[in-house]
């Protein structure tokens, strides 16, 4: 029996519709437990391959709205139990779809892995064998991976300290099973289920951030500021030109705070034009000017812009007390003008923030401030708040597995029984952290066993 | 002179002796060959058998019809059982064993076997045919033949010893070394490498201050390793326990350009996990003391074993820090410590079966195999010795995976991974731990190996026997239903928990409150049950979430295991895989997907790539027939 597994099957990038495929023996169960609509009709009693209209719901809420097809094996493409989700397409829609259906027991396909099975099941035939193994051998090397990849150094980073830390636990555990003799004190149940619960602990934070960090559902919050007239606009716009993947368009809460869903490089950006931040008496406008405080506080990225053709004013300088324990990046627009702003000058009141030059009516600069901002996120330096950047859903799934295996061993912790059945779920965290980063476990025990402890005759 | 037998087995030790007689008990006319009639199945490092680990290996010995658990539970001087406290999979059973009892007892054994013909003999070439082995030459010139040689040399091939400056050609304690074989075997294409290992000294037990050390007293009741021996209780020797001070550390760490192993001649890769008191010293330079066991060599001798003091000192300096050290301050030292260097061939140039890759019929066991340990030899040795006797009568292989046994694990990590020093096994190689126990051993391998003819009726009889035991108990415990009065009056004095409907006795007993005694109040039709089998049943019902778990891994296991790769495939033709990958699975040439998976180097796209290349060769055969 093979695994269930599941795919969005659609191109990386943001379409009108996205279709999430699943494959395997499970996939129809799993689909009838996430899928809901007014007819109460099982899946499985509608037509074979015929379109079905419903929601996919999770803890009792909608997360899309989708056609579903159901195709019996073993006239389909892998020849097994094919489930085709078409949802809203762009990056958070299916990700929460694809989320919901990794609670179940499927896993995520390999790179190609449909197109194996189509071929190991006789759906393809021998002269597609070479295809097939390209494929599942392809590598990918785009900019975007490799922007991905540093982003998953950060990523590994911290899971490492966590398996670190649980390698750590199993060698010391196998010491004491397998040198009962040494002069080794044997661990205890209560050292163990600290070990776990701190780890846990660490799990459950990345995980949490991974779920409703505002990168993935919300995007990065990013506030552009500067006087009237400054460009700040023309900035969204170019931003939202230049961006293929506008999620939605949600007016501000006031007539003077717009927010906007950009994706640069693969980052969700919610950027908020706002209205300045400036001393006023009016009383409308003063509940704009707080919005924007309120707003500006929490951004995780301030844009800056300044206007080379004027000098710095009262309210430039104000901004700048505002942005000094921020990340920012300074933008200098209309460097098409004559320049007036006093660089020496800014350079005094400005330190250690990155400044760019751009000409929006122009076009000039625009991609810079995008790599600027790309560069700002995969190097770690903003670091939104309490995010980690968990954008790879293999990872988030892998992540989950990890935190039942460990809930599991700690309750056998707990239970005080034997080392050898605790360590089974230990283990089966370790190695779920390790597929995350791709090591196996027995001869990373033992080495670690023979750095860490004399053991001899 | 008849000068033709079914198999011949070089080199007595404890592969040697279980291989010659698995192979003469399923029939085979056998010749057992050793260098000294007086070195068969000889212990030249520590005086036990058994341990973590090891325990669970001479347990599956015995539960396939080997020797060596049978020859321990009559020579033991002392018995325990390790790991009570850290559950049931780990329980481990180590004995110290009387050594010269040991050998005579193996050796009465072999000696009584039919088919079974123990010679003196230092084997120093093979004779080989076409590829295939076909006898053997010994030093008088003598020549043998047989239609499968299995090699159980352990460390007398090429052996040299050095004891401080001293270096000389030396096989174990004393025992002539093996140089011409070695040379020989490199001729005919077998690559060597240079292992190393050591052995401390042995001190006369009358020079000992027993009141300075610690006593170590062996189990009250002892079990026994064999599953075909009663009540084997007597009167056990003690150990005793001490510890290293400052003062030892100072004049070892003063003295270490003494070692031939600081001068640099010392080619050979030692184990990590027995590494010598000055190797210990140094990388584990802030541990103050390091512990030592004073063990007796038997009943025979004043000799004691000084386990954890394994050096490469000269004599004058072993006497010396050993001097420092509580209880030996008067020490006498009969045997020196020394360390041993050895070559063993490359383990992954085998098959699962132990025979070679590129010389047919051609066997290999033990420590010659890279591994180290009396059970890790035993345990190829009886392997060997039921495939050659199986291949030469044309009959299927008999290979354990590792989900069937430690045996298994063993001999798939030596010949998959290969080993870069001397392999030990531990509990912690084995995935599938909970499934092979110590005490299951028996339901584990006793069958297949009666199915071949191995395992006698009698033992055969005892394992089912018991088998019944166990499972007309589990069903018992799943019928006998207890009413929520009768336990939860029960349960109130021994938990807060409480049960509200009636439940059954297999139920109850996965509460951690309960356990088979005290709920025996309450089961009044229970039977009359051994220790053993209670411990099965208690096992099966308290983790039987995890047995159900482990069992789903060895499922998903055994089907990759199940893909086999068609032999004479041409990696080098495979586009898709890395070139690593493609070195790697050149040079082990791994007989299934699974094994393939194991090799390190290789990685999960490779193996789908090698799913599909053999999907495709499959059709390409059948559309070749066909057309």
């Amino acid at each position: 029996m093979e695994d269930t597994i599941v795919a969005i099957s659609t191109p990386n990038g943001d379409g009108a519709i996205g279709i999430i495929r699943m494959s395997g023996e499970k996939s129809f169960e799993i689909i009838n437990k996430i899928f809901k609509n007014k007819s109460q009709k099982k899946l499985s009693d509608y037509e074979n391959k015929q379109l079905v209209y419903g929601n996919i719901i999770d803890n009792n809420k909608v997360v899309d709205e989708v056609l579903v097809s159901l195709m019996k094996k073993p006239n389909t493409y892998t020849m097994e139990d094919i489930v085709e989700i078409n949802c809203h397409g762009g990056s958070v829609p299916m990700r929460r779809v694809l989320e919901c259906i990794l609670n179940y027991d499927i896993r995520m396909a390999e790179p190609g892995e449909f197109t194996k099975r189509a071929f190991l099941n006789g759906r393809l035939d021998l002269s597609q064998a070479e295809s097939v193994m390209d494929l599942i051998s392809a590598k990918t090397p785009k900019g975007f991976d490799v922007a991905y990849n540093q982003l998953e150094g950060y990523l590994s980073k911290k899971i490492n300290i966590i398996k670190s830390g649980m390698l750590d636990l199993i060698a010391r555990i196998e010491v004491s099973i397998d040198y009962p003799d040494e002069d080794i004190k044997d661990i205890t149940h209560k050292e163990i289920l600290d070990i776990l619960n701190e780890n846990k602990e660490k799990i459950e934070k990345m995980l949490k951030n991974s779920e409703t960090g505002k990168i993935i559902k919300n995007g990065l919050s990013t506030v552009i500021i500067g006087k009237p007239n400054v460009g700040k606009s023309s900035l969204l716009n170019a931003l939202l030109k230049e961006s293929k993947a506008i999620v939605t368009n949600i007016p501000g809460t006031t007539r003077d705070v717009i927010e906007e869903y950009v994706n640069i490089n693969g980052i969700p950006l919610k950027i908020i034009d706002t209205a300045g931040i400036r001393e006023t008496e009016n009383e409308i406008e003063k509940i704009g000017v707080e919005k924007s405080k309120e707003f500006f506080n929490k951004a995780d990225l301030v844009i800056f812009i300044l206007n080379n053709a004027e000098k710095i004013s009262k309210e430039d300088k104000e901004i700048i007390k505002y942005i000094k324990e921020k990340k920012v990046i300074v933008v200098i627009n209309k460097t098409d003008l004559d320049t007036k702003l006093d660089y020496d000058e800014l350079n005094s009141l400005i330190k250690n923030k990155v400044i760019l030059k751009t000409s929006i009516t122009n076009d000039h600069g625009i991609e810079e401030v995008e790599d600027e901002i790309a560069k700002m996120v995969y190097h770690g330096d903003i670091e939104s708040k309490e995010n980690e950047y968990i954008t790879n859903i293999r990872h988030i799934n892998l992540l989950k597995k990890a935190l039942v295996s460990i809930k599991s061993s700690i309750e056998a912790t707990i239970s005080e029984i034997g080392y050898d059945f605790i360590e089974v779920d230990i283990r089966d965290t370790y190695s779920y952290l390790g597929e995350i980063t791709g090591e196996t476990i027995t001869d990373d025990v033992i080495d670690k066993i023979f750095s860490q402890f004399c053991l001899g005759k | 002179m008849d000068n033709n037998y079914d198999v011949i087995v070089v080199g007595a030790g404890h592969a040697g002796s279980e291989a010659a007689l698995a192979s003469a008990r399923l029939g085979s006319k056998t010749l057992l060959l050793t260098i000294n009639l007086n070195s068969v199945a000889m212990m030249p490092c520590s005086p036990s058998i058994g341990g973590t680990a090891k325990g669970h290996l001479v347990r599956e010995i015995d539960a396939l019809g080997g020797e060596m658990g049978k020859v321990i539970d009559k020579t033991y001087i002392q018995s325990k059982m390790l790991n009570t406290r850290k559950g049931p999979a780990v329980h481990s059973l180590r004995a110290q064993a009387d050594k010269i009892e040991y050998h005579i007892e193996m050796k009465k054994v072999i000696e009584n076997t039919d088919n079974l013909y123990l010679k003196q003999s230092e084997v120093t070439n093979l004779i080989v045919e076409n590829k295939k082995v076909i006898g053997i030459i010994d030093n008088l010139k003598q020549t043998y033949y047989a239609k499968a040689v299995i090699i159980a040399a352990g460390t007398y091939l090429g052996g040299k010893v050095f004891i401080g400056k001293n270096i000389f050609q030396s096989g174990p304690d004393g025992l002539n070394a093996s140089i011409e074989l070695s040379n020989n075997l490199e001729k005919h294409g077998v690559n060597l490498i240079r292992f190393k290992t050591g052995t401390p000294a042995r001190i006369n037990r009358r020079s000992l201050n027993f009141e300075n050390m610690i006593i170590q007293e062996g189990d009250s009741e002892v079990i026994p390793f064999s599953f075909m021996s009663g009540d084997i209780s007597k009167k056990q020797e003690p150990c005793w326990l001490t510890y290293t001070n400052a003062v030892t550390h100072k004049v070892i760490l003063d003295n270490l350009e003494e070692t031939a192993l600081y001068g640099g001649l010392v080619e050979g890769v030692g184990p990590r996990y027995c590494p010598s008191i000055e190797t210990k010293l140094e990388r584990f330079a802030d541990k103050e003391r390091h512990q030592l066991f004073i063990e007796p060599e038997g009943n025979y001798t004043n000799e004691m074993y000084v386990q954890g003091m394994s050096t490469s000192l000269p004599l004058d300096l072993q006497i010396e820090f050993m001097a420092t050290i509580k209880g030996l301050e008067d020490v006498e030292v009969m045997r020196p410590a020394y360390a041993i260097e050895y070559d063993c061939i490359n383990s992954t140039k085998i098959e699962a079966t132990l025979e070679h890759k590129e010389i047919d019929s051609l066997y290999f066991a033990g420590q010659t195999n890279g591994s180290s340990g009396y059970e890790e030899a035993a345990a190829q040795g009886i392997m060997a010795g039921i495939n050659a006797h199986l291949k030469i009568n044309n009959k299927s292989p008999f290979i354990l995976d590792r989900s069937e046994a430690y045996i298994g694990v063993l001999i798939d990590d030596l010949i998959t991974k290969g080993t870069d020093e001397p392999y030990r096994m531990m509990s912690s190689r084995c995935e599938y731990r909970l499934l092979l126990r110590q005490d299951n051993a028996d339901f584990r391998l006793t069958k297949k190996s009666y199915e071949i003819g191995l395992a006698t009726e009698e033992r055969y009889q005892r394992m089912v026997n018991r088998k019944h035991k166990v499972e007309g108990e589990l069903a018992r415990l799943k019928e006998v239903f207890i009413k929520p009065k009768e336990i939860n009056e029960y349960l109130a004095d021994s938990s807060n928990n409480s049960s509200h409907s009636s439940k059954s006795m297999y139920d109850l007993l996965k509460r951690p409150e309960l356990n088979y005694e005290n709920t025996k109040i309450v089961d009044n039709s229970r039977p009359e049950l051994t220790k053993d089998v209670i411990f099965q049943c208690e096992n099966e019902i308290r983790y039987e979430g995890y047995i159900v778990k482990q069992l789903q891994q060895v499922k998903k296991f055994k089907k990759l295991e199940s893909k086999l790769i068609p032999s004479g495939i041409n990696y080098l033709d495979i586009a898709g895989l890395r070139n690593e990958a493609q070195e790697k699975l050149i040079q082990i040439s791994p007989k299934s997907i699974g094994q393939a998976s194991r090799i390190s180097g290789v990685n999960p796209a490779d193996i789908n790539v090698l799913f599909v290349y053999i999907e495709k060769l499959k059709r390409e055969s059948v559309s070749d027939t066909n057309g």
